[in-house]
């Protein structure tokens, strides 16, 4: 097992590093000096020169590489081009927005979308099937801004029930970001609902038959254990992988309905750093979120392992 | 003969299967018995419904598309079709009262479940014990199922074990729950051949130690004949021989029972003789003829047979030997 862990810890930081160096390239690759975007047209050379000095532009692109990965080492994602704030501070702030969103939409899609999978399955044929079934494939479907659309106008401008834009943190008021929250968590969970509903469903349907399962029912055990133990046990395999492609929102944010319903998160800054070119704070960004999605897909290889002895056998 | 109480009757059982294709009467009117400790075979080609009866008086028929249309199976004085397919009472006979072995014993024990979990779970639905309990229970079962280093065992996942161990497992598993009756369905068919001999003197065995019955499955008559009692002959979801199995193998009845009798291969045989094989393919069960069914394949075929209906089990010898034949047909004469 422990070969196995450290071959994908290995692959994970080779990973990280190619990252890094993609994210760091872009603002060399692009067209258009960061600098001059930056100050405009009308600035001096002498001020232009002094600036590259202060972000150590004017070093070897190696040199400049290695400063600032050292600097993340030491928690210093440098500092934004344009305002001059401090990176490693804005994604201390944006983060907890976006993760404040993205975990409780991970946690619904996952208990949800596995629950009315093991539902349809299970029902398989009669309305209850159909109904959802029906849904899932609109999820699937339908563009998640227009699903916001729609639940802006429905809730927010028709019923008044739930407000169209906005964000409070859970730590200043509970009850308020659950309301404020509401909207957003619903909009993204909608689609990840729908796609794990859908894979699990195929699953149970393919485990259902399975020989294994007649002899659990022909051994007497209740019907929930077969269901539960039994079969979704052996379904759950190939949607943990759908989840944990999805945990990327955690960090990564939904660019769109960020934007949408206003929430300052990371893919509200991420937005407008591209839109600006300031490229530290792209920098930023993209290797945070890579580390988390890198992250996820390790802890997911694991989860193989706890769900499937024969996967767990491979890795000694 | 003294009159022997038996321990499961199913009288008239019909199941059919609602396909694309129409009703495939999978079981039509099928009526058998066994007794205590008494080893009774049911014969026939793939897809006679041999199984599917089995199944159903487990009522673990896939349904839809399946369902058991009529009949009933007399278990202990109660007829268990008339519990629901998961109700307590259905689930109390399945394990306990009857168990079952199915065929493919590498997909029939769940891959990501340890063996002593699978064991002990279902001791545990049947028996008021405690964990710990189980799990001895469970050892032991292993134990007599002839399974080296059980408490061992117990740890492993079917798939770190060999065919013949898992078939071992399914079959500890009726040991330990102490059933009545044990259905075999095909136990020893997916097993390599000095495992089958194993696992069936195994089988033979349990069924001797424990004082249970033992319905066997199969398709190879060969095999049974040296072991069971009594012997039903499936064909096209019928019953169309049944009778002890010297009565069967001595005069057989039925053109099918000596077309399959025929086919089984003898060791004497010269070496360049073909195997005798029983032309033709078994018929359509979504459109039956309302002829003998087995009529387009029969060598005995008369012009009578084409005009008359499907014909009925007649008793045609002692010891409840009935055959379902309008002719009266002899192996001695063929």
């Amino acid at each position: 097992m422990g070969k196995y862990i450290i071959k994908r810890l290995a692959m994970s930081i080779l990973i990280i590093f190619l990252v890094s160096v993609f994210a760091f390239s872009l603002m060399h690759i692009l067209p258009g000096d960061p600098i001059r975007i930056a100050l405009g047209e009308s600035v001096s050379e002498e001020t232009i020169a002094e600036y590259r000095a202060k972000y150590h532009l004017d070093k070897p692109i190696i040199q400049q590489y290695g400063l600032w990965v050292e600097g993340i080492l030491h928690g210093d994602f440098g500092k934004s081009l344009l305002y001059g704030e401090d990176v490693t501070t804005l994604i201390k702030t944006k983060l907890p927005v976006t993760m404040a969103i993205g975990i409780p939409v991970v946690l619904i899609s996952a208990v949800f979308g596995i629950l009315f999978g093991v539902v349809t399955a299970v029902k398989r044929g009669t309305w209850i099937d159909q109904v959802i079934t029906s849904i899932a494939n609109i999820g699937i479907g339908v563009p998640q801004f227009w699903i916001a659309i729609l639940c802006i106008f429905l809730f927010g401008l028709k019923l008044h029930v739930l407000p169209i834009q906005g964000y409070t943190a859970p730590s200043e008021d509970f009850g308020k970001y659950v309301y404020m929250a509401f909207l957003p968590v619903l909009c993204l969970s909608f689609g990840f609902i729908a796609t794990i509903t859908r894979q699990t469903r195929s699953n149970m349907l393919e485990v259902i038959n399975q020989d294994y399962v007649r002899t659990a029912r022909a051994n007497g055990i209740s019907e929930g254990s077969v269901i539960f133990r039994h079969a979704l046990k052996n379904a759950l395999i190939p949607v943990i992988t759908i989840i944990g492609l999805q945990v990327r929102i955690i960090v990564g944010g939904s660019v769109v309905i960020e934007r949408i319903f206003n929430i300052p998160g990371i893919g509200a800054l991420l937005i407008r750093a591209i839109t600006e070119r300031d490229y530290f704070i792209i920098q930023a960004c993209v290797l945070v979120i890579s580390l988390v999605t890198v992250g996820c897909n390790f802890i997911v290889d694991l989860l193989y392992g706890v769900v499937d002895p024969r996967v767990r056998k491979s890795w000694r | 003969m003294a009159e022997k109480k038996h321990l499961l009757e199913v009288n008239h059982l019909k199941t059919s299967f609602y396909t694309d294709s129409g009703e495939v009467k999978a079981v039509n009117d099928v009526s058998y018995y066994i007794d205590e400790q008494e080893i009774v075979a049911v014969v026939g080609e793939s897809g006679c419904g041999k199984s599917v009866t089995q199944m159903s008086v487990m009522q673990l028929i896939q349904s839809p598309p399946g369902k058991i249309l009529g009949g009933e199976a007399i278990l202990e004085g109660r007829d268990i079709l008339k519990f629901r397919a998961t109700s307590k009472e259905m689930r109390a006979v399945r394990g306990e009262k009857i168990s079952m072995i199915f065929q493919e014993p590498m997909t029939s024990l769940n891959p990501v479940i340890t063996v002593g979990k699978q064991l002990t779970e279902v001791i545990r639905t049947h028996k008021k014990v405690s964990r710990k309990e189980a799990w001895q229970m469970g050892v032991d079962a292993l134990a007599n199922v002839g399974i080296p280093e059980p408490e061992a065992r117990m740890k492993n996942y079917p798939f770190e074990m060999s065919g013949g161990m898992r078939q071992r497992v399914m079959i500890a598993v009726a040991v330990a729950c102490n059933s009545r009756l044990i259905i075999a369905d095909e136990p020893t068919t997916a097993l390599d051949v000095t495992t089958q001999a194993q696992v069936m003197e195994l089988l033979l065995d349990v069924v001797d130690k424990m004082k249970t019955s033992l319905i066997v499955v199969t398709h190879n008559l060969g095999l049974v004949t040296r072991y069971a009692d009594r012997i039903y002959v499936m064909y096209a979801g019928r019953i169309i021989e049944s009778g002890t199995t010297e009565d069967l193998i001595t005069k057989p009845c039925h053109p099918y029972t000596i077309g399959l009798l025929n086919a089984v291969p003898k060791l004497d045989a010269n070496e360049h003789e073909q195997l005798t094989t029983i032309e033709g393919a078994p018929p359509d069960l979504a459109n039956l003829p309302d002829t003998c069914a087995f009529l387009p394949r029969c060598p005995y075929a008369a012009e009578s047979c084409r005009k008359l209906p499907c014909p009925e089990l007649q008793q045609v010898g002692e010891h409840g030997h009935f055959s379902a034949c309008h002719l009266k047909i002899r192996r001695e004469d063929t």
